[in-house]
């Protein structure tokens, strides 16, 4: 074998790695792969947090690494290394084709690799991102402006937190189909929280807001009103009793409110979930899965949103996908292995934490459609609910069933929100709460978040007008 | 890697970047997992991983760190200088130092290293596992969620003062986890986790029949009215609690403010005077431990709460410092070095009685009553706890049982408050069960509000 010299460092619309891939995807194709993928990744990443009125960490880090995937007769392989000279990305190769019991013959055979298109380059005008981006002084400075905000706005703050997190990635994707890819995202969140403390009463809130390539991000964030926000959500909480169990009508907000459409239907829609056999939805297209005011999309294109990308990590451009229209099942999420193992085309949703993971079909940014109502209309048709004014994290189950916390609610007593309470937790199955979403106000709006799953911790949006859900239950005590 | 090498490489680098002071961790690891679907290998997956993380000090004996997952000469002095221009915003307020014990002896640890077995061989034993799961009961169609996997992995510790930990470890894990569905009834899972050292002494056995012992458990399933129950928890439910709200023993969420103790909670009254908790992660049940924490200080055994008295906290080398006391081995590597537990010991209390005695759930159902909710997993913990507020919310997978008989439970979450729920243990039922999380009985617990939709 003939090494070449290219520098792993270079950047990956370099020739010199058309060269280096090249023969390892005619290799793979030789040995007898339905395909051959290489996904190549660089990072840059900055960690800054600040408490009280400190910088207490500040921790930069930068990587590279490979992951390589081979097909054949829809099982598949996967290798992921740190090392991206030549004889590793081989090695990877063998590895990968052994797992396969498939062993490299030689010279590529014929008609088997036509070689890589021309590269589609949707890094080319993000190539000084990175420069643009806070350095570490100005990135102190905002946040330590951030902590002052807290303490300007809150009362009994026991704890206050900022922290910024910025990460710039290149990614470069080459498979034996003539796939030839190349994108750098940036990807910046900011966050505050708090701990306020009188007493036997304590309360613990946080705030994220994230952005996609827009390296402006921290110089532009609103310090001043999220801190208002926070430390009123704080104050409020302070004193709040905990909720009291039982089955309820709910009213849930915009932006974060969206985690349940993402707990409890939209990972059922993906197609790594018709391949496990753990979704309840998979022969249900053209059938009604939800109540008739519910639209559903999952797409990566709105500007600047957290889970929006030029290309997804398998180097397909990103679709807007109607995932359920008034109240019908019209499509599931799919990647490359989803296609071929399900049938449901591919639908720009491959994507991996790294590449030390295989892509999988996840959600970008992922959102109920505005309805016709006013967020008032939905409260007032309630005698005696739950509003959710504010999420916490959530998940879904093996067999559908989704629960997720209530950070800030409030009682719904005839028709006009009441009480604070805390200490909530939703909790049901997919199938049966989508028929009760009864009711979509008209204030849609999106929040970043991240989620886990298969591929790892992806960058996703979540969102919603108000919703209300006829009936569900509430944990609490 | 070659720590020898590494030593020398990074010094000169240092000394080329007029560093003088630095310290690092390095991890490299080689793994092999394979996942299964019904007799057919789903994915398999191999994956080389290496990084290390550089902490200097700068002449105004502040500290900045950088990671980096590229080990070749221009990445190491790369992490140098970017360790070097962050030090300039160290914490001047709290500055970590070399834990003075990073040289001390270590303690033995009998662990094994075990040859790879490779992944081919890896995919039969799945699919014979898989197969044998499918086999137990006509309802298990699936098993959804599955994985084996084997591991090599070396970890390395170094400082400009010559401390230099190493230490290799191998393992292996397998987990199954079923689904099971009857006509007309909601689909049902559950599953079990084995760890070893290799890949060839993994009990495959226990791991399948816990699996489908679980799975078969929760076919019978109904909903249980909302109300206040004795609790029994499962040895991994009481450990993924008692982890969550670990923020408890731990100094540096104390001197953060956010934990629920603070510095003159010790030698107060946590919990019932028959408790005792230890941290020990040299405990021969703990698969992985490490000899050495993130500082290079050693692990030991710790007690952090005995006779229901809150004894020590959980330390770094800077917290030791700022209570007056030594590190304890619980540290990370940072800036600002995280703290955290390795593997906990939960059980009664030396000479104690242990609380309520011969503690049988079935027994205790017949005395008429609400009967009794077993919780035997807890879910969404990232979620459902808050832990510097002491409350949780949490959705469970558990039986409840009434006059000897158990069912499962449909769909139900439990909440309280950790401080309530340490004061109200009731005791302890049967032996001590090693987990991947420690080793715990079944724990009793009063008064918990569990929410069904009965």
């Amino acid at each position: 074998m003939t090494l070449s010299t290219l520098n792993p460092a270079a950047p990956f619309h370099d020739e010199g790695w058309i060269r280096r891939l090249e023969p390892l995807l005619a290799a793979g194709k030789a040995a007898g792969a339905d395909l051959v993928e290489v996904f190549l990744e660089r990072t840059d990443h900055l960690g800054v947090l600040a408490e009280q009125d400190t910088i207490t960490s500040v921790s930069p880090a930068f990587g590279m690494g490979a992951g390589l995937r081979v097909f054949r007769a829809g099982r598949d392989g996967f290798v992921s290394t740190n090392d991206l000279g030549e004889s590793a990305l081989h090695a990877a190769l063998d590895e990968a084709l052994a797992m396969l019991e498939l062993r490299r013959n030689g010279a590529a055979g014929p008609g088997s690799f036509e070689g890589l298109a021309s590269l589609r380059d949707f890094g080319a005008a993000k190539q000084p991102w990175l420069e643009c981006c806070p350095d570490l002084s100005e990135a102190t400075a905002r946040l330590l402006q951030g902590t002052h905000q807290l303490e300007r706005h809150g009362s009994h703050l026991q704890a206050r937190r900022g922290s910024y997190a910025r990460n710039w990635q290149e990614v470069l994707v080459v498979a034996s189909d003539g796939t030839h890819a190349r994108d750098i995202r940036l990807h910046q969140t900011v966050g505050f929280s708090v701990l306020a403390a009188d007493g036997d009463h304590r309360a613990s809130l946080g705030r994220r807001y994230g952005t996609t390539d827009n390296p402006d991000d921290l110089r532009h964030w609103d310090l001043e009103s999220s801190a208002i926000d926070l430390c009123a959500s704080a104050a409020t909480m302070l004193y709040a009793d905990y909720v009291q169990a039982g089955q309820f009508p709910v009213v849930l907000a915009n932006r974060f409110g969206g985690v349940i459409f993402h707990e409890a239907c939209g990972h059922l829609l993906e197609t790594t979930q018709v391949e496990r056999g753990t979704t309840p939805f998979a022969d249900k297209v053209g059938e009604f899965i939800a109540h008739p005011s519910v639209t559903a999309i999952d797409e990566g294109l709105s500007n600047g949103a957290f889970g929006s990308l030029a290309m997804d990590d398998e180097g397909m451009e990103p679709q807007r996908s109607v995932l359920i229209e008034n109240g019908v099942l019209k499509r599931f999420l799919s990647d490359r292995a989803g296609e071929l193992r399900t049938g449901h085309q591919r639908t720009g949703s491959g994507r991996r934490q790294s590449h030390s993971f295989a892509a999988a079909s996840r959600m970008r940014n992922t959102y109920i459609a505005a309805g016709p109502h006013s967020p008032d209309d939905l409260i007032a048709s309630i005698d005696q609910g739950l509003y959710c004014k504010s999420m916490g994290g959530g998940s879904v189950g093996p067999t559908g069933q989704f629960n997720f916390a209530v950070e800030e609610g409030f009682l719904i007593e005839n028709g006009q929100l009441t009480r604070p309470v805390k200490g909530a937790t939703l909790i049901g199955e997919a199938k049966e709460v989508m028929p009760r979403i009864s009711m979509c106000a008209n204030d849609l709006e999106l929040a970043a978040g991240f989620c886990g799953s298969v591929s790892g911790s992806i960058n996703v949006t979540v969102g919603q007008p108000h919703i209300k859900v006829d009936a569900i239950t509430v944990g609490g005590r | 890697m070659e720590t020898p090498r590494l030593q020398e490489t990074v010094a000169e680098l240092a000394r080329r970047a007029g560093i003088h002071q630095w310290d690092l961790g390095a991890a490299s690891s080689n793994d092999r997992s394979v996942q299964v679907d019904r007799g057919e290998a789903k994915q398999l997956k191999a994956a080389q991983r290496r990084s290390i993380t550089v902490r200097v000090w700068n002449e105004a004996n502040r500290i900045g760190i950088t990671s980096t997952s590229d080990l070749s000469e221009a990445g190491l002095a790369r992490a140098l200088e970017g360790a070097k221009a962050a030090s300039a915003f160290g914490n001047q307020d709290e500055t970590p130092a070399f834990s003075p014990l990073a040289t001390a002896p270590l303690a033995p640890l009998e662990h094994p290293l075990h040859p790879p077995i490779g992944i081919l061989k890896l995919l039969a034993s799945l699919k014979e596992a898989e197969a044998d799961l499918l086999g137990r009961h006509p309802a298990i169609a699936t098993v959804p969620y599955n994985g084996l996997a084997e591991r090599s992995s070396e970890r390395i510790y170094l400082n400009s003062a010559g401390a230099c930990r190493e230490q290799k470890l191998t393992t292996a894990s397998i987990y199954l986890y079923a689904r099971a569905e009857e006509t007309g009834r909601k689909p049902r899972s559950s599953g079990a986790v084995r760890l070893a050292y290799g890949a060839d002494s993994l009990d495959m056995a226990a791991c399948i029949e816990e699996a489908a012992e679980r799975t078969i458990a929760h076919l019978d399933y109904g909903p249980i009215p909302t109300g206040r129950y004795t609790c029994v928890f499962s040895p991994e439910a009481f450990l993924d609690l008692i982890g969550a709200f670990s923020s408890l023993f731990n100094a540096r969420a104390v001197l953060d403010g956010v934990s629920l103790s603070s510095r003159d909670s010790l030698g107060q009254s946590l919990a019932v005077p028959f408790l005792s908790i230890h941290d020990n992660g040299l405990h021969p049940g703990n698969i992985g431990a490490s000899r050495f924490d993130g500082e290079g200080t050693p692990t030991r055994s710790l007690s952090l709460v005995e006779g229901g008295v809150l004894s020590h906290f959980l330390h770094s080398e800077a917290t030791a410092r700022a209570f007056g006391v030594e590190p304890t081995g619980h540290a990370g590597m940072g800036a600002k070095a995280s703290v955290g537990p390795n593997w906990f010991e939960v059980g009664p209390s030396p000479e104690s009685g242990g609380g309520a005695g011969g503690l049988d759930r079935f027994l205790a159902s017949r005395n008429g009553g609400q009967g009794l909710v077993v919780i035997d997993s807890l879910s969404a913990l990232h979620a459902g706890v808050k832990a510097s507020q002491g409350s949780f919310s949490l959705p469970f997978d558990g039986w409840w049982i009434r006059d000897g008989e158990q069912r499962s439970i449909e769909a139900a979450t439990v909440a309280g408050d950790i401080r309530t729920v340490l004061q109200t243990l009731l005791g302890f039922e049967g032996e001590a069960k090693i987990t991947p999380d420690g080793l715990c009985p079944w724990v009793w617990v009063e008064g918990l509000a569990v929410t069904g939709d009965a």
